[in-house]
């Protein structure tokens, strides 16, 4: 979409209006300043899916929407997470963070915080598998995705 | 080329460069240089309503009923929240209007000044796009896009809200003769594999039915509309917001559809094999309860130039997204080249149903009282105008009476707030509909309580001697809201009868107009005669009519189409 003020929250109110959900919003300008992009996840059936993007296409700043599931995409979100780390915890939860293939960027004596990235799916894992009691602070950017292959989306 | 002028010469320099001729409005802090332009010049000439709300109303009238985009002026703040009403309104109707609306300073902005609000924020949902102009060097720009956006794909209201400080500021004045956008590229010409299929559905339909909407008005295309239903001699239907896009007095014609719609035409629609929807979006006062209207099986061709209006409600089996003329021409075409044509035998068969259905002759009343049925008085304004009037309405009962007994042959002559609903469209509507129809007949067909909601612009109606006919059908209750108080909430007629009103003639001479009252049957013809004679003045006619009267047929909410309540 233009990469315009009010542009974002002509999606975020066209979701709200019409009564769709947002599961997470990412975006950011692009290569081209002028131009913004942005992945948006949201859950309906195919007839909503259908008038989201065409509701979504009728906005002016909108310049080209693409459902990413209509081809096999690439799904990024990256999550950062505060922990309790204390005592032999500290280990456990440096094992954990080396499974799940995260940063652990920022130490105290009775923290870590961890950067992870992934599919939403293994972030959620992640919660799984750590004691929920541990969980300082989460914080995550939603999901940011692209097609698979030379496809690209231009404006 | 280099002398430099005011943000608010360029602003009027671009209406004027925009061939705008009239424009409606209410000055304040906001606009003030604005206005002091508009002083300076006559070429552009500005109309001053009584309240915001009926400016973008007066506008709005003015675009229905002619073919251009309404124009208005408010200042910031209340100026603004007044005139919400007026562009959600368009909105609904997707009617192309161009707001423009002052705003305080650019370095104010946030800062909770006087008169200060969020315009672009509380407008963004009811306009098909807004801007805000922070630098003037993007001024006359934004303008042009605005009448862009506004008059293209399908039609809606842009705002332009302009700080105060840019209309002080100087810069050089270049208009652009035109804009292009890359996010905005208006679908023009449908896909023609998806028009040959509707041809082949066409031609192997037994029960067909045209049923159109506005968007046969707005693209101006009710001559191929009448071309294709005459070449095929199918039967066609308007819903209220398309009255007029098909000529109401031709023997194809089966009447208005929908909650209010005629015994034939909803029979039609719910018992047909093949469906052409045109300029039209199926809505709930439209089809009634979609799960009911899915039940019968019918094949469905859907024509619109806003996709996400195809398959909104009910699924179609051949969508076409395109502007209704190209379409339409095109279809007219290869359907002529056809050589196979639609069964005539299933066709006839097809009309002796249709015949049935409207000898049950829904739309009778008891022309025998004593005291007036508000029937009577549609179709004896039909007869003295010749049908030929501009005639507007507000909300209520009157206005299915107006859809209902008025036969519209030609289109824009129907001027309503079809989606919205707004109480108090009448009478600022038909303010535009006469300035820009300047010879032709406006009439407004309203209620005593639909008519208090704008009755101040009686006023700026006597300032430019408009000479309108208002049709005041007076029950002494706000009937539709009656009417389902007597139909689902046990006869309780819960703040819905109007205590002290006026005395309408008073009113309306007190204004400077001509009052007429009238209580009986036979002097509804010889009122309205005289009315009309009267050429330079406002009338103000206020029939008393019957207090139970109701509106027939009736699809209740969540019902089906063929679920309708009749006389
Ligand atoms: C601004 C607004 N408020 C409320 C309504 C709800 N409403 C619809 S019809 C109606 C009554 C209209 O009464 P009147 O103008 O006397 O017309 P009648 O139905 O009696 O012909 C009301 C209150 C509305 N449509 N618009
Ligand atoms: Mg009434």
């Amino acid at each position: 979409m233009e990469n315009e003020a009010g542009a974002l929250s002509r999606v975020a109110g066209l979701f709200s209006a019409r009564g769709y959900n947002i599961e997470s919003l990412s975006v950011a300008p692009t290569e081209d300043p002028t131009l913004s992009r942005m992945t948006l996840v949201t859950v309906g059936s195919d007839d909503v899916i259908e008038q989201v993007t065409k509701q979504l296409n009728k906005l002016i700043e909108v310049v080209k929407v693409i459902d990413l599931n209509d081809g096999s995409h690439i799904e990024r979100e990256m999550m950062l997470i505060k922990v309790r780390a204390v005592g032999e915890n500290r280990s456990e939860i440096k094992r954990l963070a080396d499974i799940f293939r995260g940063n652990i960027i920022d130490v105290t004596d009775k923290s870590f915080t961890i950067e992870l990235t992934g599919t939403r799916s293994k972030l959620d894992a992640f919660f799984d598998a750590i004691d929920k009691s541990d969980i300082l602070e989460t914080v995550r950017t939603g999901a940011s995705g692209v097609g698979r292959g030379e496809w690209v989306l231009k404006a | 080329m280099s002398v430099e002028i005011t943000g608010a010469e360029i602003t009027v320099r671009c209406l004027q460069e925009e061939g705008v001729s009239c424009i409606f409005g209410y000055p304040g802090g906001a606009v003030l240089f604005l206005y002091d332009e508009l002083f300076k010049q006559d070429k552009v000439k500005h109309i001053l309503v009584r309240h915001e709300q009926a400016a973008v109303h007066a506008a709005d009238g003015y675009a229905r009923s002619s073919k251009n985009v309404g124009v208005a002026l408010v200042t910031s703040g209340p100026g603004v929240t007044n005139a919400v009403t007026g562009i959600a309104t368009a909105y609904m109707d997707s009617i192309p209007l161009v707001v423009i609306s002052g705003q305080v300073p650019t370095a104010a902005i946030g800062l909770d000044a006087f008169q200060e609000v969020d315009t672009v924020g509380i407008t963004r949902p009811c306009v098909k796009h807004n801007f805000l102009v922070k630098d003037i060097s993007e001024l006359a720009v934004t303008i042009k896009k605005a009448f862009y956006i506004a008059s293209t794909g399908r039609p809606g209201p842009v705002l332009v809200d302009i700080p105060k400080d840019i209309t002080q500021q100087k810069f050089k004045f270049s208009y652009p003769k035109k804009v292009s956008m890359r996010s905005y590229n208006p679908v023009v010409k449908g896909h023609v594999r998806q028009i040959k299929k509707a041809a082949e559905l066409i031609v192997s339909a037994k029960r067909p039915v045209f049923y159109t909407g506005g968007g046969v008005i707005l693209s101006n295309t009710s001559e191929q509309l009448t071309e294709l239903v005459r070449l095929l001699d199918f039967p066609c239907t308007n819903s209220l917001m398309g009255l007029g896009g098909y000529p109401a007095t031709d023997k194809r014609f089966v009447g208005m559809l929908g909650m209010h719609g005629t015994y034939e035409a909803n029979m039609a629609m719910q018992y047909c094999d093949v469906l052409i929807a045109i300029g039209a979006r199926f809505d709930d006062r439209v089809i009634g309860n979609p799960k009911h209207f899915s039940n019968e099986n019918r094949k469905i061709i859907h024509i619109d130039v806003d996709p996400s209006s195809i398959s909104k409600r009910v699924k179609v089996d051949v969508p076409i997204v395109g502007s209704v003329g190209d379409v339409l021409t095109e279809l007219v075409s290869l359907l002529k080249a056809d050589k196979e044509k639609p069964d005539q035998t299933a066709l006839q068969e097809w009309w002796k149903q249709i015949d049935l259905w409207r000898a049950r002759d829904c739309l009778k009343y008891d022309k025998d009282g004593a005291i007036i049925k508000p029937q009577m008085v549609i179709e004896k304004l039909y007869d003295i105008t010749n049908g030929d009037a501009f005639v507007t309405s507000d909300v209520g009962q009157h206005q299915m009476w107006a859809a209902q007994f008025y036969k519209f042959d030609k289109p824009r002559r129907w001027i309503n707030s079809g989606g919205l609903g707004t109480m108090g469209f009448g009478l600022p509507s038909a303010m535009g509909a006469q300035l820009a129809n300047p010879k032709a007949r406006v009439a407004c067909v309203t209620g005593e309580a639909s008519i208090q909601m704008c009755i101040q612009e009686l006023s700026t109606c006597k300032q430019y001697n408009l000479p309108l006919k208002i049709i005041n059908l007076n029950n002494r209750y706000m009937g539709m809201v009656r009417q389902w108080q007597e139909f689902f909430h046990g006869n309780r007629y819960s703040e819905s009868y109007m205590n002290a009103l006026p005395d309408f003639i008073k009113l309306a001479e007190s204004y400077g107009h001509v009052g007429m009252k009238i209580e009986k049957p036979e002097d509804i013809e010889g009122a309205l005669k005289e009315a009309f004679e009267l050429k330079d003045q406002l009338v103000f006619m206020d029939f008393i009519t019957d207090q139970t009267e109701n509106v027939f047929p009736m699809v209740p909410g969540g019902k089906g189409l063929s679920e309708m309540i009749l006389v």
